[in-house]
């Protein structure tokens, strides 16, 4: 296989790890972000079964975004985490309260318990808000020289990287929602029928805002949709509108599929949100994987070492789909009010 | 000593995986215990095993989920602060990481599920399937990685590209290098000792207040057994290993047996005080003869010191010396300790034997050391490179500065005190009140248990006040 085939597969594959990471633990860290709208620990208990056998699963596809970064893309992973160095960690400690939390929250008194309810709602919703930092300061593109980081130790810092965390800490929440809605009932059932409600439309505002600022962060990305300061190339234009039309219509279903009681409806279509969202996001940034600097041609590792993960890659994920398919099967049931009997 | 970014990041490295080794080390051990545990009670139908599987489980539970989030940090560290190290390699060492998530990972992860909050929902059988499968996913995972530290201990089966970047040759010789074999197997044996060290001490110590005499015994009995073949074993994985580090880092073993003059009849040290600057080691006490024994079976032979290679290419001997030291002291204590264990067992005096169970409670942390002292000796002495006698780790780290890695350094030091206290204390805690002996009786032997299992459920009931 061209050595040029072989990137462009593994960057799709990485791509699609990633997206699968923001629809699975993003409904993790979602429900993490609206512990403090709870009613009381119960709720709280509740939340967190219906996560628990799950999330460890979920977690591992964003080590499979990095470690498969660095494998596939070397180049990229050299110059994107020096650069994005303080929100990685933010992210990776933020992450060590929110899993923790899981097990420590049922080992604790009352104080304890108490302050591990903070740190899972702290952990989540702060490795949200880095998560989304460090997609800001991706977007916006990194300052690369020879294939190293040359900027500074804040560049990722900037208004457009914080209004992406604003946003994607919000689609956290919607999708949080909506997996409590599809895996709980009774009282709580209808409280995240109102968050998702809420959270719909504040989604919807806070895409288009992003997809808004996302056209001014590289010239690039203004003419890959057929605008510029003065004029529409409506040719252009038209082919991608039906991105943001689709995405407006996802946010429109999902506050009628909570107003109407479905159950697994909302979470679906907050993930299609997500996949839409992402769709639009490649498109504006491709071909690059360190945007407006590499290539993932230019970044990917030795042909040789991408064909011997691809012999591994292949059979293993959809090996890895199924299982992982299995143990959502298995645990489908509804949390009961009994929330802490597992 | 200047702290730049470069001895912030290996400081930093050193840290945070020194706190994770912790957790696998315990782990895999424990996950092959827990499905050795689930099979006995599945086919013996005693209580007492079901009992040890729901104590050990949350404990596993805790152990776990402090090893993945500490983990997690690994897999981004590699870019954030040795992104120098990671362009250069990344085509060799990259896919043996990347098959590590996919064959490992996923599995340990997933299952685990399975096994913590599906008693209800799978049958025994199952869930035995399920223990079985997340300890073998911990074993294929220790495979993975010590693969691709062994590869940086002795490279071979690459070469160098146009752009001066490292490709493999042949895969098979980059998983495959002359140290893994043994590297792997003195992980796996530390990783088992480390867990019968601290199910011993846990056992040894509800048995002295009194508490779950029966599980207890029946662990404890399990624990020496795997201390007295094991403790021996690792002796000689250990020396295997040793053998293989002389023939391919000579100055690592010299710098581990504080050696300064390559001299026939090496000593093996019993104590010494290396000092890096005056390239001697002072108070030294050792065999004649007994260090050129070990490593080439033959007193006489003339074996490498310090001296064959130029300073800046010595690894920092003290700590090497010390955390070597460290680690055989240890592995002799586990050895003794067996055999007393052995002894003890056979003339029926175990449950009254206070002094044996007070010294395994005082041994239940020995196994971590050895550990830690171990990969600190094989780490350090393979400074000053990070892939040996190719990258030095001064070329490898990443263009950031200081304050930033200060900066992180100093939270993971705050964090991982907290997270380390709080699961130590909860650990503990529920080690000092030992198996749940009032577990009801089963109707039927292939129910599951019937409390619900989560980990630690019952206390779960504990409102937020």
């Amino acid at each position: 296989m061209l050595g040029s085939e072989l990137s462009t597969i593994w960057a799709i594959l990485i791509a699609v790890a990633v997206l699968l990471y923001a629809a699975l633990d993003g409904f993790d860290l979602g429900v993490g972000i609206l512990f403090p709208f709870a009613k009381d620990g119960h709720e709280r208990d509740q939340m967190q079964s219906a996560i628990a056998p799950v999330w460890d699963g979920n977690e591992t596809w964003l080590v499979l975004g990095g470690g498969g970064l660095f494998a596939a893309f070397p180049k990229a992973y050299a110059a994107l985490m020096p650069a994005l160095y303080l929100p990685i960690f933010l992210m990776l400690l933020a992450l060590i309260f929110r899993g923790i939390a899981f097990e420590f929250r049922h080992h604790g008194r009352k104080t304890g318990k108490r302050w591990w309810t903070v740190a899972f709602a702290g952990g989540s919703i702060t490795a949200a808000i880095a998560q989304g930092l460090v997609l800001g300061g991706f977007i916006q593109g990194v300052n690369v020289v020879d294939g190293k980081f040359v900027g500074g130790p804040l560049d990722w810092l900037t208004p457009f990287s914080l209004l992406v965390a604003a946003a994607l800490t919000i689609g956290y929440a919607l999708l949080g929602g909506a997996w409590l809605v599809f895996k709980t009932q009774g009282e709580l059932f209808e409280r995240a029928r109102t968050w998702v409600k809420r959270l719909a439309i504040l989604t919807a505002l806070a895409m288009g805002a992003v997809s808004l600022a996302t056209l001014g962060v590289d010239q690039r990305v203004t003419y890959r949709w057929g605008l510029t300061m003065t004029s529409i190339d409506w040719p252009t234009f038209i082919q991608l509108a039906p991105l943001p039309l689709v995405c407006g219509l996802l946010c429109f279903l999902l506050w009628r599929g909570a107003d109407l009681r479905h159950h697994a409806a909302p979470y679906l279509y907050a993930v299609g949100l997500f996949a839409v969202g992402y769709v639009g996001l490649a498109v504006s940034l491709w071909p690059y994987i360190v945007p407006f600097a590499m290539t993932p041609a230019e970044a990917a590792a030795a042909d040789n070492a991408l064909s011997f993960m691809l012999w591994g890659a292949a059979p293993m994920l959809p090996i890895i789909l199924g299982y992982t398919a299995y143990v959502y099967w298995l645990f489908r049931a509804k949390v009961t009010d009994e929330a802490t009997d597992h | 000593m200047d702290f730049d970014a470069l001895l912030l990041s290996r400081l930093q490295f050193a840290f945070t995986i020194g706190f994770h080794i912790i957790f696998p080390a315990f782990t895999i051990g424990l996950a092959s215990f827990l499905a050795v545990l689930e099979g006995l009670w599945l086919y013996t139908k005693k209580p007492v095993f079901r009992n040890l599987y729901l104590f050990w489980v949350k404990i596993f539970a805790l152990s776990f989920g402090m090893g993945v989030v500490s983990g997690v940090v690994m897999s981004y560290q590699f870019g954030t602060n040795w992104s120098e190290f990671s362009s250069q390699v990344g085509s060799v060492i990259g896919p043996l990481l990347a098959y590590e998530v996919l064959t490992a990972f996923f599995l340990e992860a997933s299952f685990l599920g399975i096994m913590l909050f599906g008693w209800k929902r799978v049958g025994p059988k199952l869930h035995f399937a399920a223990t079985c499968t997340v300890a073998f996913g911990t074993l294929i995972s220790t495979s993975w990685i010590l693969a691709a530290n062994s590869w940086m201990q002795t490279p071979q089966g690459y070469d160098f590209a146009a752009d001066g970047t490292m490709i493999a040759t042949n895969f098979i010789d980059v998983i495959f290098t002359p140290s893994f074999p043994t590297r792997l197997a003195h992980m796996v044996l530390a990783a088992f000792l480390t867990t019968a060290m601290v199910v011993a001490g846990a056992s040894a110590f509800a048995l002295l207040v009194k508490r779950a005499k029966p599980e207890s015994l029946t662990a404890l009995r399990m624990a020496i057994l795997m201390m007295a073949i094991v403790a021996p074993l690792q002796l000689v994985a250990g020396h295997e290993s040793g053998v293989v580090a002389h023939e391919y880092q000579p100055a690592k073993v010299a710098a581990m047996e504080g050696w300064w003059v390559t001299r026939a009849q090496q000593p093996t040290l019993l104590f010494g005080w290396p000092d890096q600057d005056a390239e001697t080691t002072h108070a030294a006490i050792g065999i004649p003869g007994m260090g050129s024994w070990f490593t080439v079976g033959d007193a006489n032979a003339v074996v490498k010191g310090l001296d064959a290679f130029k300073p800046e290419d010595r690894p920092p001997v003290w700590i090497t010396f010390w955390a070597f030291r460290v680690m055989v002291g240890m592995g002799i204590a586990m050895v003794g300790l067996g055999i007393w264990g052995a002894v003890v067992w056979i003339t029926k005096r175990l449950e009254r034997a206070t002094l044996y169970q007070k010294a395994l409670v005082l041994a239940a942390p020995s196994g971590f050391i050895a550990v830690l002292a171990g990969w600190i000796s094989a780490e350090v002495g393979r400074q000053p490179w990070v892939v040996y006698g190719v990258l030095r780790t001064a070329d490898a780290v990443s263009p950031v500065p200081a304050g930033s890695v200060a900066t992180s350094l100093i939270f993971f030091i705050v964090v991982y005190a907290i997270v380390f206290s709080a699961g130590a204390l909860y650990i503990l805690r529920l080690m000092s009140k030992g198996p749940d002996t009032e577990e009801p009786q089963l109707k039927d032997a292939n129910e599951p248990p019937g409390s619900p299992l989560g980990t630690g459920v019952k206390s779960a009931a504990v409102k937020e006040g």
